[in-house]
């Protein structure tokens, strides 16, 4: 049950650097994703840890113990690979079995281990097909079978949904969540999808450009982004930033734009600088409302641009002055293209951002 | 004739020209060859004045204990070297399989020798064998030890050697190829599970290469059994019959004996045996992708 700490961890390749430095510390059991765009290193920062590249500077403790120089079979974990990397010329039950058979396990304790594995995953029927013969979601379940048998004590995953498709990638990440409950293990998730962060981690590190930008559980995230590229990050669609400057009315501090002049709660109003002139105003589609009888002070006038209608909302782009702003509607409301409608703004939903150094106010 | 069978015959007259040639170049030769066989016929004769002698050069051939000599040789030669080049070359391609600095000038340098004319690697490994001048012997003699009498006693161990020289590169750059086009993540994914250098070899490594290896080795062994200048060139065949393959035979049998009949019946054997050993190697191409077909269908019916 160990714990995993990334200390420092830096990358090279050349005179490029990619990975700067990460801190990262991971609890007994954790499921720790790692998020970002495509590029960011997280793939780098989990082949480091599964030793299949080296480290540049930093260590890596496994349980206190430094393992940056042990090869990837002494640091006892097992990988799912984003192309599954299974043995084309073994069948099922042999890819299932190659680690236990190289331990020399006994054929009886390998056997009971092959066939209690393919039953958590659904594969039982399959054993002896080669993996040729199976469907991509076949596929995926014999990486994860092969890498359950191992009965290591950390799972690596790198992207293992994203070669499948939409539907399928739903049923899988539910029957990851499923095992995830059963088996209780250290898992470190790579991927660049923020619903599978959302939804199955414990923990989500987002990272951009080979640094972290943020860790944290995924409410803590989502409600309290650190900075401009968190909050932009997590969330879809995503969140609606808008420049602004702070004017102060009759006690009441008040963001103003091009086209809007919304009222900054108290308590946020409190933490900011005295100093501060002028901010980002952040506001997540969710958080703007339809209301035509909202007050001037917490509601944008919005003029509708493109409607996408994807099922029970819509979406709609909309005009604020001279930026975009994205709503959800109903899809039921009846509106017009070119309309101008009023949507009312949670005070909750009000994130400010510093235009300078874009952390959050 | 309607415009409908001439479009369908379109296809066939542009092949036509093809068709001739191979006709003339390749099937003429053939026949010719195959009529030749037949008869008792000396290179003084036109083959029409030859006389038909039906089966009888094919009998004296399998009774004639000089052809199954050279027969046995032939086999002999052609598998020994065709081993010894698989272990060498795909040990290397193993060995070279890596990215270091300087690795691509020594893979390049590694395939030289199959770029040189077999008639120059002849001559060079001749004197090189030379037993008084050769570098071999000289080198031995300065390190103190007996010379070896290469050309003499183990001719047939000499001109293996000088094959391997020359011809494992073939095998080397061909694993390397196809060791590269192994699929990386499953390699990463067998030292994860624990797998060392060698059992990533053993169990991973050769069983992906082996579709290839097989069609590597039947291609050689195919060229092996052909095998005549750089032989003809370093031991004529001799000492004896010691290293006289087939193919040497059968220039003696047309050239020195003059009998046109029996050289080309022996060309024959060569030939059928050369068949058994290509339609061996269709047959495996066929049975995998054959396989490959049933599993696509498999998956397909799975939808
Ligand atoms: N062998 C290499 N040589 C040089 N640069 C590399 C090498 N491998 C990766 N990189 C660089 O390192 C950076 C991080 O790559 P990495 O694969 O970790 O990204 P990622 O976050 O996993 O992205 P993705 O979501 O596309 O998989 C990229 O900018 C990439 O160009
Ligand atoms: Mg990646």
């Amino acid at each position: 049950m160990p714990q995993i700490r990334l200390d420092n961890l830096v990358k090279r390749y050349g005179a490029v650097q990619v990975l700067h430095g990460i801190e990262l510390d991971m609890a007994e059991n954790e499921f720790t994703v790692l998020v970002g765009p495509s590029g960011c290193g997280k793939s780098t920062t989990l082949r480091m840890i599964a030793g299949l590249e080296t480290v540049s500077d930093g260590e890596i403790y496994i349980d206190g113990r430094p393992v940056k120089d042990l090869d990837p079979k002494d640091r006892g974990l097992a990988m799912v690979f984003q192309d599954y990397a299974l043995y084309p010329h073994m069948d099922v039950a042999s890819n299932i079995s190659f680690a236990l058979r190289l331990q020399k396990r006994p054929r009886a304790e390998i056997d009971a281990k092959v066939r209690e594995v393919a039953e958590l995953v659904g594969l039982s029927d399959f054993l002896a097909r080669k993996p040729g013969a199976l469907s991509g979601g076949q596929r995926q379940r014999v990486a994860m079978a092969r890498a359950l048998a191992k009965d290591s004590e950390i799972f690596l995953f790198d992207e293992p949904l994203s070669n499948l498709d939409a539907k399928l990638r739903g049923q899988m990440r539910a029957e990851l969540a499923i095992m995830r409950q059963r088996v209780q293990k250290n898992m470190i998730y790579v991927t660049h999808d923020q619903i599978e962060a959302m939804t199955l981690a414990d923990r989500i590190v987002v990272m951009n450009g080979g640094y972290i930008q943020q860790q944290g559980t995924p409410e803590e995230l989502f409600k309290r982004p650190a900075n401009k590229f968190v909050a932009g990050f997590l969330g879809s669609p995503p969140m609606n930033f808008l420049g602004a400057t702070l004017v102060r009315e009759d006690d009441m501090l008040m963001a103003q734009g091009a086209a809007f002049k919304v009222a900054i709660p108290a308590d946020t109003a409190a933490r900011l600088p005295t100093s501060q002139t002028s901010v980002i105003l952040g506001v997540r589609p969710s958080d703007l409302n339809y209301n035509s009888e909202a007050p001037d002070a917490e509601a944008f006038d919005l003029r509708v641009k493109v409607s996408e209608y994807v099922g029970a909302q819509s979406v709609l782009l909309c005009e604020c002055g001279s930026t975009d702003i994205t709503v959800e509607l109903k899809s039921e409301t009846p509106i017009a293209l070119g309309e101008t409608l009023r949507f009312a703004l949670r005070p909750e939903g009000i994130h400010l951002f510093d235009p300078k150094t874009e952390m959050a106010l | 004739m309607t415009s409908q069978r001439l479009n369908k015959l379109t296809p066939y007259m542009f092949m036509a020209p093809a068709a001739i040639i191979m006709a003339v170049a390749l099937l003429y030769p053939l026949g010719y060859m195959i009529y030749g066989s037949f008869r008792d016929w000396n290179p003084s004769q036109t083959i029409g004045e030859s006389e038909f002698v039906g089966f009888k050069n094919y009998i004296t051939l399998f009774y004639d204990p000089a052809f199954r000599e050279s027969l046995s040789v032939t086999l002999t030669f052609a598998f020994a070297v065709v081993t010894a080049e698989l272990v060498i070359g795909v040990g290397l391609a193993l060995l070279l399989d890596r990215n270091i600095r300087g690795m691509s000038v020594l893979r390049t340098l590694f395939i030289l020798p199959m770029m040189i004319a077999p008639v120059v690697v002849g001559l060079m490994w001749r004197y090189m064998y030379h037993p008084t001048v050769g570098t071999f012997n000289r080198w031995l003699k300065s390190w103190g030890f007996e010379g070896v009498d290469w050309l003499g006693q183990h001719a047939l161990l000499s001109v293996i050697i000088a094959d391997i020289w020359q011809w494992t590169p073939f095998i080397f750059i061909l694993s390397l190829a196809a060791l590269q086009s192994l699929p990386r993540s499953a390699l990463e994914a067998a030292r994860i599970d624990g797998a060392t250098a060698w059992q990533q070899i053993w169990y991973i490594k050769l069983p992906l290469m082996m579709p290839v290896l097989i069609v590597t080795a039947l291609l050689r062994l195919i060229d092996a059994f052909k095998v005549l200048e750089v032989i003809l060139v370093m031991t004529e065949g001799g000492p004896g019959l010691s290293t006289e393959i087939v193919a040497l035979r059968i220039s003696r049998t047309a050239t020195e004996f003059r009998e046109l009949g029996t050289a080309a019946a022996m060309s024959n054997y060569l030939l059928i045996l050369l068949l058994v050993l290509t339609l061996a190697m269709f047959a495996i191409t066929r049975l995998q992708e054959a396989r490959a077909a049933r599993l696509a269908r498999q998956i397909q019916e799975e939808g």
